[in-house]
């Protein structure tokens, strides 16, 4: 039928958008096992859409309440993980709405993915606190904590508002607001001429509009593309390697990650940018930055260096602290001590195949606090597995997480991208239909809106303003 | 001397658009009006622009005419020419604008007053408003009204009063170095109601608008200009107005442009501009700007359109729309005099520009009453709106009100999915408006519902409810609905096959064979295909009148477009049901931050929807708001 695409794009998000939300339940735990939960009128059928068991068959819908089901998750075809779904049945749930749990593989790329699927299949992504906050308007949560779940909602809030900060500064804000610019400006446009019909003409606009369309929607699929290979959304803890030049630091690196990433030599000073990888330790996510080594120093290019690793050091969410045994303590320590101060860090006490200078007793004087200390050689390959114990122990005790707000913020991100580029597709569905530009704008408007959500920019009086400050209208 | 003590239930101030609709509501609700005037040569005066209507004002104007009140006919009866604006565009932005004759439109409008049972038209300037504390607990009111007296000295004591001053008060009027203190077109100003406002603790602020010269038609060279005719087949305002009393002969109004000349001239002398002097405080409409303005703030554009309209068929006044101005009376006319046409121009009376107090309107409560006082309504131009059609839409609202209060039932609010007045409310009393506010189609989240051609449909149970609109007219309004809906369903049941005879009868129209049947409705979509067109094979069709088929002709057309609209309805919706009490402490609610404490304080948003609307209210408040609600109601 004519209107059949809006139609479709109706179904896909419309009536279930709000009904049926969906988050990774958990922090990413140390067995590697991550739960994602579904919960709304819709969850059962969300699910069940992209699960089949090994035999290849969708149950999800007939499965009684409170039963778990093995089987795999697909995209189309192509199996993405192999996982265990629960199911349970309003009013019996967290939410006491219908609730799906997916416990798949952990890793930050398969659970994005699979909390994808189910976002394009028509669940939304979850507010901060959404399940919470159901669960206490559905009547499951004691009165008493009502508070405790404004708390929750004003600080998770909070943090996610900041690690979209955090995350979009840059090209990737820039662009968005580029694209909202450009957008803007159309509508203000055709408003001005439907408000002023006789001041302002829309004679052979439908090309021009037609252009500007397409080539916001082919800047929207480039940046989801950039999305879609992690460049946009980076996840996992963000930990950094600091210390002393020399101290051993991109031979630790080299030693997690398993591959000759950072230049190893004897002269102090090799690194002087930031080099990052990914590292899975017991199936935890690290996003390991090595840094130059902390020294004064008149190097202007090792100085940058420096600078940065002081900056990154800030946001850090575990800090490696490689010293080297060898060696004396002095002020640059003394300085590294003073940037870990209130972090969660590990303190590696590297060379200890060399004669010993600096003990664990002086370091632990030094920090003042109980700081784990884990003597190591990297050269004999010494002390790895320790260390990779005490980070897991770190996650058991939930003294580190994964920053799953920032994950989300980027999954919305991604969502909110989608439904922009959707409703651009829809500006050129009506173009070619040739239908009259009021309804151009209609679409245009939530492609606005939806590109504001990313950059945390709500439509106010932008509109009114954009049309008064390009058009000259009146009486 | 004895005090002389009249008794009305209510009284209206002002006798301007805004004035009539609330005097004409109250009194047809049975309520003893007085509404005052300070010329009752002067009701319903269009001291400006010859027009009602227009786009987004057409709306206001049917949804009035929908919920039962006046403009809409009187237009109706003295309108001189009319259109359909943007009929190239879809449905929702359709508007319909008529030029006035203005001594009939308000000579119409004088007759209606005079002749209403229950309402008494009184010349007089009112100087005081009485009120009294108010005692009862439980309510945000911190005074009741009394009544209001006049200069005279003689008190009229009512239960509600409302302002619709528009731009008289502490007006004054600027041409040049010439400063007059008058109201619009040199009617006396009210110099005394400010002061009573302020000492009843309303907060006024400055607002400026601004007026083009009139002409005389006999110095105007109309060869030289562009004719612009009325539609040839002319639609009524009014939904009760039999179309065929409405084809009346039309006068044509006439389009030129400005030049490099004109704008140079007053480039020269911007120095003699009140505005561009410093000399005007208000705050002035960006959308009406004046002739200077566009010559300063579009700059690269070599030429503005004047549209020359006639004031009436029993004067010679032309108005110059496009150019109105504050600069001195030599520069106007030097300035008009470079216009094609306008060479040897006379001016009847010079453009001007002028300041009046107005009300911030977050002083008010969604029904158009001032929070802290019981009895006081406001509406028009006193709250920050401009134009005819936005001020006869509040007055509406605001007798509807005062008298809803009167008589102990629930208030009239429209939410902005319901109408435009509602809307147009809304953003007057929950967003801070630093400008005259206009009416405009962008301010509309759900303009595809909210069309001309359905504010009856929309609105008119709603005055059938509030007792405004009679029993037949409703009556009529349900038959319309049932043809529609039972039309609707009718070309979705019906199927035209695959036969040879629709295959031909589609190529002829230009339209894809059939490969399977498809319902009339399906076939309805398609943009070379129309309810008239698919006559032809449709033999069981039966005559129905033009207004159902247009309603079934839209909604068949866009109904993928008018169901997205209803859904994102049903979410506004949702926020706008959850109450907040009146009298709600938010200073105790201590997840809130605390500007959004201090907003919700002050503005006092009826629900969790109006103060999502409110600048610097996060989504976060409004779920922490949320929970403290539900945590409220679950606990009583």
């Amino acid at each position: 039928m004519y209107l059949y695409p809006v139609q479709m794009v109706l179904v896909r998000r419309g009536i279930m958008k709000t009904e049926t939300i969906a988050a990774v339940a958990t922090a990413l735990s140390a067995s590697g096992i991550s739960i994602i939960r579904i919960s709304g009128k819709e969850a059962i059928a969300v699910a069940d859409k992209i699960f089949m068991t090994k035999s290849k068959k969708h149950i999800l819908c007939h499965a009684k309440s409170h039963t778990i089901h093995y089987g795999f998750i697909y995209k189309e075809e192509e199996p993405v993980d192999e996982v265990m779904v629960s199911v349970m049945k309003a009013p019996r749930s967290y939410t006491a709405e219908d609730t799906v749990e997916i416990n798949c593989h952990g890793g930050v790329l398969i659970t994005k993915r699979i909390l994808e699927l189910i976002v394009e299949n028509g669940a939304r992504l979850a507010e901060p606190g959404e399940f919470t906050k159901r669960a206490f308007l559905n009547g499951r949560i004691d009165l008493t904590r009502a508070e405790a779940v404004m708390d929750l909602i004003r600080s998770d809030s909070e943090l996610a508002l900041k690690s979209s900060f955090s995350q979009l500064q840059g090209s990737v804000s820039s662009a968005i607001r580029g694209l909202r610019k450009k957008i803007l400006h159309e509508i203000a446009y055709i408003e001005s001429a439907l408000d002023d019909p006789e001041h302002i003409s829309m004679e052979g606009y439908e090309e021009i509009i037609s252009d500007i369309v397409t080539q916001v929607a082919d800047e929207m699929k480039k940046l989801l593309r950039t999305a879609a290979n992690g460049r946009m959304i980076r996840e996992g803890i963000r930990t950094i390697i600091l210390g002393k030049p020399n101290a051993g630091k991109s031979s630790l690196l080299n030693a997690l990650s398993g591959e000759e990433r950072a230049i190893v030599t004897d002269i102090a000073g090799t690194t002087r940018d930031i080099v990052e990888e990914t590292v899975s330790i017991h199936d935890i996510c690290l996003r390991i930055m090595d840094t130059a080594g902390i020294r004064s120093t008149d190097d202007i290019v090792e100085k940058i260096g420096v600078e940065k690793a002081v900056a990154n050091s800030r946001d850090a969410d575990l800090i490696l602290y490689v010293a080297d045994s060898s060696v004396a303590w002095d002020e640059n320590d003394s300085y590294i001590l003073s940037l870990i101060q209130d972090k969660k860090c590990l303190v590696l006490l590297n060379k200890t195949d060399l004669p010993s200078v600096l003990t664990e007793q002086m370091i632990r004087e030094k920090t003042g606090w109980d700081i784990p200390v884990i003597a190591m050689s990297l050269k004999e390959g010494k002390g790895i597995d320790t260390l990779e114990e005490a980070v897991s122990d770190l996650f058991f005790e939930g003294q580190i997480s994964f920053e799953n707000e920032i994950y989300l913020t980027n999954v919305r991100h991604k969502e909110a991208l989608q439904e922009a580029l959707e409703s651009m597709l829809l500006v050129h569905e009506s173009i070619s239909k040739h239908m009259p530009e009021d309804f151009y704008s209609i679409d245009l408007m939530n492609a606005y809106t939806a590109l504001g959500r990313i950059i945390g920019e709500e439509v106010g009086e932008d509109l009114i303003d954009e049309i008064f400050s390009s058009f000259c209208m009146g009486k | 001397m004895a005090e002389i003590r009249e008794k009305a239930d209510v009284c209206i101030i002002g006798a301007g658009h805004a004035g009539c609709e609330a005097a004409l509501a109250c009194a047809r609700l049975g309520l003893e009006t007085v509404i005052f005037t300070v010329s009752v040569d002067s009701i319903a005066l269009m001291p400006c622009n010859p027009n009602i209507g227009g786009s987004s004002k057409g709306h206001l104007v049917r949804e009035v005419d929908a919920l039962g009140g006046e403009m809409g006919k009187v237009i109706d009866r003295t309108f001189i020419q009319s259109k359909m604006l943007n009929q190239s565009k879809g449905p929702a932005v359709h508007s319909l604008r008529a030029q006035a004759d203005k001594a009939e439109y308000t000579r119409c409008m004088r007759k209606v007053l005079e002749n209403q049972d229950h309402l008494i038209v009184k010349q007089a300037e009112v100087c005081e408003l009485l009120a009294e504390e108010y005692k009862e607990e439980a309510a945000l009111y911190e005074k009741r009204i009394t009544g209001v007296r006049i200069a005279t000295g003689i008190v009229y004591e009512c239960q509600a009063v409302v302002l619709c001053t528009g731009t008289y008060l502490n007006a004054r009027c600027l041409c040049g170095e010439s400063i007059v203190h008058t109201g619009p077109n040199g009617l006396q100003a009210a110099s005394y109601l400010s002061a009573s406002l302020q000492s009843l603790g309303i907060e006024l602020r400055r607002f400026k608008t601004g007026t083009p010269a009139r002409m005389d038609r006999r110095s105007l060279d109309f060869d030289q200009m562009e004719e612009q005719k009325g539609d040839e087949r002319v639609i009524p305002f009014s939904f009760s107005t039999d179309p065929e009393e409405v084809q009346i002969e039309q006068v044509s109004c006439y389009l030129t442009y400005t030049n490099e000349k004109t704008h140079q001239i007053i480039r020269e002398n911007l120095d003699r501009s009140p505005i561009y002097a410093g000399v005007i405080e208000g705050t002035g409409p960006r959308y009406c700007p004046s002739i200077e303005d566009k010559v300063v703030k579009f700059a690269d554009k070599n030429r503005h359109q004047v549209f020359i309209e006639p004031e009436g068929l029993h004067t010679n006044e032309m108005y110059v729309g496009g150019m109105s101005s504050s600069l001195p009376e030599d520069v106007q006319l030097a300035m008009y005099r470079t216009v094609p046409g306008l060479e040897h121009c006379r001016i009847v009376r010079n453009a001007y520009a002028i300041e009046y107090d107005c009300i911030n309107a977050i002083q008010l409560k969604n029904t158009l009453e001032f929070k802290k006082i019981k009895g006081l309504f406001s509406g028009g131009q006193l709250n920050g709106s401009s134009g005819y059609e936005e001020a006869a839409a509040q007055g509406l609202v605001a007798g509807v009100n005062a008298a809803m209060e009167i008589m102990g039932r629930d208030p009239l609010v429209m939410d902005r999915s319901e109408s435009y007045i509602g809307v147009l409310i809304d953003d007057l009393v929950t967003k801070e408006t630093m400008e005259p506010y206009r009416m405009m189609t962008s301010r509309a989240e759900y303009r595809l519902l909210l069309r001309q051609d359905n504010a009856d449909l929309r609105l008119g149970k709603k005055g059938y409810e509030i007792g405004l609109l009679s029993q037949e007219r409703y009556h009529k309004l349900c038959e319309k609905e049932k043809a529609i809906k039972d039309e609707v369903q009718r070309l979705k049941s019906v199927f035209a096959g695959a036969s040879e005879k629709h295959q031909l009868f589609l190529e002829r129209h230009g339209s894809a064979r059939l490969r399977t049947g498809a319902s009339l409705a399906e076939l309805m979509c398609r943009p070379e295909l129309s309810y008239e067109i698919l006559k032809e094979i449709d033999p069981d069709r039966r005559p129905l009148p033009s207004d159902v088929t247009e309603q079934v002709e839209i909604e068949i057309k866009y109904e993928g477009y008018i169901e997205r609209q209803t859904r994102q309805v049903q979410q506004y919706k949702k926020m706008e049901h959850k109450k907040i009490p009146e009298t709600l402490d938010y200073y105790q609610i201590k997840n809130l931050r605390i500007e959004a404490r201090q907003k919700l304080d002050a503005y006092r948003p009826v629900s969790l929807g109006q103060a999502s609307r409110i600048s610097g209210v996060s989504p976060s408040d409004i779920s922490v708001l949320l929970i403290y609600l539900e945590h409220m109601g679950q606990q009583q």
